[in-house]
């Protein structure tokens, strides 16, 4: 990429890129972390993830506050104007992805007086989860259309093991009326995760939108796929 | 460059392998190019890209001066425009041009516009007088103008020159406007009014604007032409032009990334 005649825009723009990367690091950070106290039951790590979420927040509004101005004072265009746009969308999705996470983390507290039992398969969500979240911040900085296509594609999967936890979490609780309570934050857990995976799907779609100006939301993957190949071919 | 970046029964001019020379300076390079009816186009490109010297082709504004000349097709409604067969006086009429400062004549507002229509052989007072009226109106301008028609033109406002020029050219009914940065010495304000007026012109006619005004050429235009060193290296929808360029370097000019 050439550079900027405009040396304070460049700057600007690796600054943003810096911050929303940044911001990522932390929200990976976060649900990497609330599954190691729900899983290790450790309360410490917990309150850490919910304090952690204040930064995340505090990003959010940074993050806004210079895309404004910069659509304010430079008019960008073409890459620069697609990468802000997905910026803006970006930085939301991750302050959810934070928000989801303080609530597994405060579930993860709740859960000390109704301890979960049965956790492998909530684990496997969660490693799954976390896997996806890693490969859609990987292919937002590496600009990888291939990696976030596999992301998108990818969540098939995290709903297949979701569907699977709700499942077992309704057995336990037919079984025995005691495993309610567990059962309900267990769910819960399940369901902040699964839309964990939706936010990093989102971000994955952003990525491709960033390199190929091509939006492939509430496109189903073969379509997608085809649309992506077509344009790699036509230039 | 595909012939084709404009559906074929909608374009009203097509440029074939057009070269352009400055006595021995060869300045335009095989510009092919379709410019479509009622739409905007506009050209963008480094100052010296060529843009105002393609422009300029399309009414033989060249052949005032020696040593310049053009090669290759220019079709407006399938005839070669560059030939020497077609008179210029005739060429002028059915293309308009407004230029970067306006260029009033010296005389009355209302001269101003008559001047034109009488080179074209309007003559009777009453239809003049209609047209003159229907020209201002078509140029926005009638409701600042109607009761000073006699006053010189030069003693409007350069926004309101810039519209009496417009209305000097929509008077003899042109099929394409051409029009060379017309908003470079205008404020905001009369830049706007200019802009909506492009609007509502190309419902009537084919406009090509040359614009240095990335955002202008946003704005107003439906396709849009990226000129460089003379040669034509993008031409599409504006939209796509400004938000996915196909090709590197127009991506590098319209952020600012050129040079």
């Amino acid at each position: 990429m050439t550079e900027h005649t405009m040396k304070r825009f460049e700057s600007e723009m690796t600054k943003l890129r810096d911050m929303i990367l940044g911001m990522g690091g932390l929200v990976e950070d976060s649900i990497t972390r609330c599954m190691e106290a729900l899983l290790k039951q450790d309360m410490a790590v917990a309150r850490k993830v919910i304090e952690a979420d204040k930064a995340i927040n505090a990003l959010e509004v940074e993050c806004d506050e210079m895309t404004r101005a910069m659509l304010v004072r430079r008019q960008p265009a073409a890459n620069d104007l697609r990468f802000i746009i997905a910026t803006i969308k970006i930085v939301t999705d991750l302050e959810r992805m934070g928000d989801l996470a303080e609530g597994i983390a405060e579930a993860t507290i709740k859960s000390q007086d109704n301890p979960l039992t049965h956790l492998s398969t909530l684990e496997a969500l969660g490693n799954r989860v976390v896997s996806q979240v890693n490969r859609a911040l990987d292919a937002l900085t590496r600009s990888d259309v291939q990696l976030a296509l596999e992301v998108v594609q990818g969540d098939k999967h995290v709903d297949d093991l979701y569907h699977g936890v709700q499942r077992e979490v309704i057995t336990y609780m037919l079984e025995d009326p005691r495993e309610i309570s567990a059962g309900i934050l267990a769910s819960g857990i399940a369901k902040n995760l699964e839309r964990i995976g939706d936010h990093a799907t989102n971000i994955a779609e952003m990525a491709i939108y960033i390199v190929k100006g091509h939006d492939i939301r509430h496109v189903d993957h073969d379509s997608a796929a085809a649309l992506l190949k077509e344009k790699q071919t036509a230039s | 460059m595909s012939d084709s970046n404009v559906a074929e029964n909608e374009v009203t001019i097509s440029v074939r392998n057009l070269n352009f020379y400055y006595g021995d300076k060869q300045v335009l390079f095989d510009n092919t190019l379709d410019i479509a009816k009622n739409k905007v186009t506009a050209f963008i490109g480094p100052s010296g890209c060529g843009k105002s010297t393609h422009i300029r082709c399309y009414n033989r504004m060249f052949s005032l001066y020696k040593g310049h000349r053009a090669e290759g097709e220019l079709l407006l409604d399938g005839e070669n425009i560059l030939d020497p067969s077609v008179p210029a006086l005739n060429l002028r009429h059915r293309v308009g041009m407004i230029f970067q400062k306006p260029t009033p004549f010296p005389m009355s507002i209302f001269d101003n516009i008559a001047y034109g229509m009488k080179l074209h052989g309007i003559k009777d007072k009453a239809e003049t007088e209609d047209r003159v009226e229907k020209a201002l109106r078509g140029a926005a301008l009638w409701d600042e103008v109607k009761d000073m028609l006699k006053k010189p033109g030069t003693a409007l406002s350069g926004g309101q020159q810039q519209r009496l020029c417009i209305a000097r050219a929509i008077a003899v009914e042109p099929e394409v406007i051409l029009m060379d940065e017309p908003c470079s010495a205008l404020d905001p304000i009369a830049t706007t009014k200019i802009e909506e007026l492009i609007d509502e012109l190309k419902q009537q006619y084919t406009i090509v604007i040359v614009t240095h005004n990335m955002q202008q050429a946003a704005r107003v235009s439906d396709s849009t032409v990226f000129f460089y060193m003379g040669k034509i290296i993008e031409a599409g929808n504006t939209d796509e032009i400004f938000t996915m360029p196909k090709n590197q370097q127009t991506e590098d000019y319209i952020t600012g990334r050129f040079g």
